[in-house]
């Protein structure tokens, strides 16, 4: 109903300056404890870590905030399952492994305002009675560890973090863990095995994390973003981000955009911006006017391409983007214009998934290889409509048969292609064939 | 598979000089060991192979294996699967400057493949290859999670973003001539702000 309400309404405001979570997104002001301080960071986290700790996961809960790593998943209700006072060690992971195409949010987090992150990690931590925290950071990201660490380090010598954090009596330890370039990390519990020095290859599931996790222990496992944005829900209150967007796809988003656009960018940005709105304003449009638009890839590489007609009216939130065929994602939004290749576009992204199958399950490592070598046939126009239903069915095959969703997440961009495009996948194969 | 670097194979070799830990990076083990719970040292194989890479000359030989295995007390396979799954830890030797180019759809849009074209040019090196006064590695990976401002490419720990044929080239002369980048966007950008 809001929805719809919103979707009929006159054209929505740009998000309120005082209303954007990361101040310093863009790294124009000092990125460490003293700019934090002026931000507002750790301003009354002793009184937060007050609260008892299934008070600050309804309020989280209440706020409806929906994880930023991708599946949408609500935050406070993946804290609930944490069991309680188990004498256990719990742990907190943090996914900042950041590696699927398109999307760059979280560096933006880590090296321009890595107080949020640090104090969101203190505040989920004591939620899910964890007092220790480990940062997955992607080994690429050298420059943003740098600058993780030495936030981490400010924090302890001012005592927010390590024992007695902030003085609430709580201890807390956080520590940061490079990855080595592997996409797979980011899936949750390959991240695991990565963190216990093993090779990154997804475990099944059950048990799942909140029982069985890190070294065996009950973990929780979110998004940078997710993390970092919890302080200031908590110091502002849940309506407050619950005024912003709509029902159930609350609070404000940081969206990157690249591409074919005239001014690429990232931004913070009100949960449901109109897709057109995000081109438009914030990157000054497509390259060669908003008629040149091909397609966009809404959420990062997995989430299937959006044609033009749907690109119109289509707001930027988890359930309108459902609703459209494809998925908010990690909100890495990608714009291909009518100068490149489609196809292409979709090629590179199977040589992607290709190279970062773990080679554990057999549908995947096997069919992404598969999958890739037809894209690339298709790219040359030499396959015929009966095999470009074969590499349909296969990416079928492939998806939902996996431990776990790199092979859905290889499937469908190339059923997105084949389902917005297929006429012209035919008439590029009928015109080599008439060339030849 | 995860492990193959583009073109940086999987088969180890021995730089048939013994590997040992300089003074330096003992005390960064026992730093970092200190990390992870008793009982789960394997978790410190990730730092270890980082810091035998930069000590032996950005590359992973069999010696270096064996004794981060001795140190950790875990089996060589064990050190040597996880050297092979990650791309970062190169598995053969490499240039003074390993240049990695992001090949992948966001990237590709905004030109990748001149910014290819004109480093193999520059740097006399087809992708895969180290050039043979050993100064450049060069090669081309997946996503390194800079999409807003690409294209870019990585030289050991430094992103270079906003590229266009002519400031990659700079880059490139730069670097032979021995001056100091400027990292980071090579448009004036502070970051990925609208600009």
């Amino acid at each position: 109903m809001l929805l719809a309400l919103k979707k009929a309404g006159e054209v929505q405001k740009m998000l309120n300056e005082k209303d954007k979570v990361f101040q310093n997104l863009h790294g124009f002001q000092e990125p460490f404890i003293e700019g934090a301080l002026k931000r507002g960071s750790w301003s009354n986290t002793k009184e937060i870590l007050s609260k008892d700790q299934n008070d600050i996961i309804e309020l989280v809960k209440s706020s409806q905030l929906r994880g930023r790593g991708g599946a949408g998943f609500s935050t406070g209700l993946k804290w609930s399952f944490m069991p309680k006072n188990t004498g256990k060690q719990h742990y907190l992971v943090v996914n900042a492994d950041e590696s699927e195409p398109g999307t760059c949010k979280d560096r933006e987090i880590i090296r321009n305002d890595p107080h949020t992150l640090v104090e969101g990690c203190l505040i989920a931590s004591y939620a899910i009675q964890a007092t220790k925290c480990y940062i997955y950071i992607r080994g690429e990201y050298h420059h943003e560890y740098v600058q993780l660490e030495k936030a981490i380090e400010e924090a302890y010598e001012r005592g927010f973090i390590g024992k007695n954090a902030c003085g609430s009596g709580f201890d807390f330890d956080l520590y940061v863990h490079r990855g080595a370039g592997a996409y797979i990390c980011g899936e949750e519990t390959a991240l695991l095995e990565s963190l216990e020095g093993k090779k990154g290859q997804p475990r099944l599931k059950p048990p799942f994390p909140a029982g069985v996790g890190l070294y065996g222990m009950p973990t929780t496992i979110n998004n940078v973003e997710s993390i970092a944005v919890v302080p200031t829900i908590l110091r502002r209150g849940p309506d407050w981000f619950k005024s912003i967007g709509a029902e159930n796809n609350t609070g404000t988003k940081i969206f990157c955009i690249s591409g074919n656009v005239n001014k690429p960018c990232t931004i913070e940005e009100e949960m449901g911006i109109p897709l057109k709105e995000l081109v438009e304003k914030h990157c000054d449009g497509v390259e060669g006017g908003w008629d040149n638009l091909k397609a966009i890839v809404p959420g990062g590489s997995s989430t299937p391409m959006l044609p033009k007609n749907i690109c119109e009216s289509v707001l930027m939130n988890f359930d309108d983007l459902k609703a459209n065929g494809s998925g908010l994602g990690t909100a890495g939004v990608i714009v291909v214009n009518k100068n490149n290749d489609i196809a292409e576009v979709i090629e590179r992204f199977a040589h992607f998934y290709k190279h970062e199958s773990c080679g554990q399950c057999t549908p995947c490592r096997e069919g992404t290889g598969w999958m890739h070598r037809m894209m690339q046939r298709l790219v040359r126009g030499e396959i015929s409509p009966e095999q470009i239903e074969l590499l349909e069915n296969v990416t079928k095959q492939v998806e939902g048969h996996t431990i776990c969703a790199l092979g859905d997440a290889a499937a469908w961009p190339i059923q997105g292609l084949i389902k917005n495009f297929k006429s012209e996948l035919i008439s590029k194969y009928n015109k080599k064939l008439k060339a030849s | 598979m995860s492990g193959n670097h583009p073109g940086l194979s999987n088969n180890f070799s021995r730089s048939g000089e013994k590997f040992s830990w300089s003074k330096d990076n003992l005390r960064s083990i026992k730093n970092i060991i200190s990390k992870y719970p008793k009982g789960r040292e394997q978790s410190a194989v990730m730092p270890l192979l980082y810091l035998a890479q930069e000590q032996n000359n950005n590359w992973i030989s069999i010696e270096c294996i064996e004794t981060i295995a001795e140190t950790l007390n875990m089996p060589k396979i064990r050190v040597t699967e996880v050297a092979s799954f990650y791309s970062m830890y190169n598995t053969r030797p490499v240039g003074e400057n390993l240049v990695q180019i992001c090949r992948t759809s966001p990237c590709w849009l905004r030109g990748s493949n001149k910014i290819t074209k004109t480093i193999c040019k520059e740097t006399k090196c087809e992708i895969n290859d180290t050039s043979d006064d050993n100064k450049f590695t060069v090669v081309e990976v997946e996503c390194l999670g800079a999409c807003s401002n690409g294209p870019m490419i990585q030289i050991n720990n430094d992103f270079y973003e906003d590229l266009d044929e002519e400031s990659t080239k700079k880059i490139i002369d730069n670097i032979k001539e021995g001056k100091p980048n400027v990292i980071g966007s090579q448009k004036g950008r502070r970051s990925s702000e609208n600009a």
